[in-house]
């Protein structure tokens, strides 16, 4: 792989861009890996990253149906924040954002971190409540965070409106080192670095089939041919459901329909991430301009990838009440992803019933700013069968009782 | 939009009258029951990519509960019926089975 640096981008402008490689090989698959990751989207290739980099496996397989990061990584609105209340929920998210603070370097690829601060709005007294206990939470847990007036809100955003009649802005939870980064970079990023250390990136590459034998994996079939595993983890979100009955098991995950929409690209007006949680809405500005919005999600299964427009209505219609100024903006594109939503909200980064499976899912409507601290606490939980980080999340909590409760952070998109 | 007809007050109902309220034919597990039976009922929803079976409420209409088979992949609704009943009607399996011949849904097919 050759390094990507200012000295590069001189000498190829200097002959013509000729000397750029491919970011990473497109290969066909070997016979046997000793680990095969099926998805690669962020979460899949944090996964084999790290299981390469920190445990030095490296003969690696990451499988992926379409194309690399092209489900969710690809849709979502590119939050990344870690003020939660619960302290596995704080660990897991606050390792993947201090992880996402020097990733560019780390992978050599520019994922655009833009820690821009992220502010939560309470809206309602419900809301100052729950958002001043997260920020003591957040305290305790060495997440940096603060509860700030709606005076310091509005300098932050002049474009808001504190007193919108049906939703004032009471205050809000500030999370500084929060942001946003290029989704797709991270995918990318991580795909060139795992195929620099020689993993296999194996893309329109159906997983059909799981083979076990005497309780453990030993391979997947595939539309390419059988290939022989050690160890499989399975991190294909929305389709999760679908893998682990290849698998022998079943999950308690119920996959729903969640929108994102852009506007036309206007002159920078906002440079934080506001979420307002009470009306269901999220907004941002990129690097191009448009503003980025993300609504709630629909009540029902739905595997369509597009969601009901009338969601998009009510996320729009009390997001124009706090910022006026959007009400005359087009709206260019939306799209919608599938999310894999366990009962409690909250992931699952587990062993399974199979011996050496391996299960990573359940993020919903959370999981972009999620991928460096899954992959890192995944690949750990693959390597050693046992990591701090996903201890909490593990698949038997449903039955044990012990539950995540996040969904006061969780319930909503974002 | 997804337009379900309410099969107590016949209304064409479009989605924004209604509310949705998961997989249909529950069986309810309490006390006395096992650990895994009341796991199950608690959180194993079917979550299939295709052929679905789901209790809906016309909330914004006549208020009545009432059950629907759908599509997940396509969103093509096959039928509802009536919620005072624990299986879909044999004229909702057979319309099932016209559009997806050797459907399977729990143990329904």
């Amino acid at each position: 792989m050759r390094h990507y640096s200012a000295f590069a981008v001189a000498r190829e402008a200097l002959r013509y861009h000729t000397g750029w490689e491919r970011a990473w090989r497109s290969p066909e698959p070997k016979k046997r890996y000793d680990a095969v990751i099926v998805g690669a989207g962020g979460h899949g290739l944090a996964t084999a990253y790290y299981l390469g980099k920190n445990y030095g496996i490296q003969n690696v397989a990451v499988i992926e149906k379409g194309w690399l990061g092209g489900g969710n990584t690809g849709r979502n609105t590119t939050i990344i924040r870690s003020n939660y209340l619960q302290d596995p929920s704080a660990a897991i998210y606050e390792k993947a954002r201090s992880l996402y603070e020097d990733l560019s370097q780390d992978l050599n690829y520019n994922i655009m971190f833009s820690p821009r601060g992220v502010m939560m709005l309470a809206q309602t007294q419900h809301e100052i409540r729950g958002y001043q206990r997260t920020a003591h939470a957040n305290a305790l847990q060495g997440v940096k965070t603060e509860w700030i007036t709606p005076e310091r809100v509005k300098e932050l955003v002049p474009i808001i409106n504190l007193d919108g009649p049906r939703y004032p802005v009471l205050g809000a939870l500030w999370q500084e080192r929060g942001g946003t980064a290029r989704h797709d970079a991270v995918a990318w990023g991580y795909a060139r670095a795992c195929s620099a250390m020689g993993m296999d990136i194996i893309q329109q590459c159906e997983v059909t089939g799981v083979r076990s034998e005497n309780g453990r994996v030993v391979g997947v079939e595939t539309s390419k041919g059988a290939i022989e595993c050690d160890k499989l983890g399975i991190v294909v979100a929305g389709h999760s459901g679908q893998l682990a009955e290849m698998a022998g098991f079943r999950l308690p995950l119920e996959a729903i329909a969640l929108q994102a929409l852009v506007s036309e690209p206007i002159k920078p007006c906002m440079d934080v991430v506001v979420m307002a949680n009470t009306v269901h809405g999220y907004m941002s500005q990129s690097d191009k301009g448009e503003m980025v919005i993300g609504g709630g999600t629909d009540g029902f299964n739905n595997f369509t990838q597009r969601g009901s427009f009338h969601h998009i209505e009510e996320t729009v219609r009390a997001l124009v009440e706090t910022f006026p100024m959007i009400s005359r903006l087009k709206m260019l594109r939306q799209w919608g992803g599938i999310v894999d939503m366990t009962g409690d909200r909250s992931p699952i980064l587990s062993k399974t019933p199979l011996g050496g499976c391996f299960i990573n899912c359940g993020w919903g409507t959370g999981g972009f700013k999620a991928i460096p601290g899954s992959g890192w606490g995944m690949a750990q939980l693959m390597a050693t069968g046992h990591s701090p980080l996903t201890e909490a999340f593990s698949l038997d909590r449903f039955k044990e009782g012990r539950f995540i409760d996040e969904s006061v952070a969780a319930g909503v998109a974002h | 939009m997804l337009i379900l007809n309410c099969p107590y007050c016949g209304v064409d109902a479009e989605e924004t009258e209604l509310a949705a309220g998961g997989e249909a034919h529950l069986k309810r597990f309490g006390p006395g029951s096992s650990d895994d039976e009341f796991h199950d009922y608690l959180f194993m929803r079917e979550n299939p990519k295709g052929v679905h079976f789901e209790r809906w409420r016309h909330a914004n209409g006549c208020g009545k509960w009432f059950h629907a088979a759908r599509c997940t992949q396509t969103l093509e609704v096959f039928g509802t019926y009536s919620a005072q009943t624990t299986e879909p009607p044999q004229e909702i399996k057979d319309a099932i089975t016209a559009k997806r011949p050797g459907w399977v849904w729990r143990d329904f097919s």
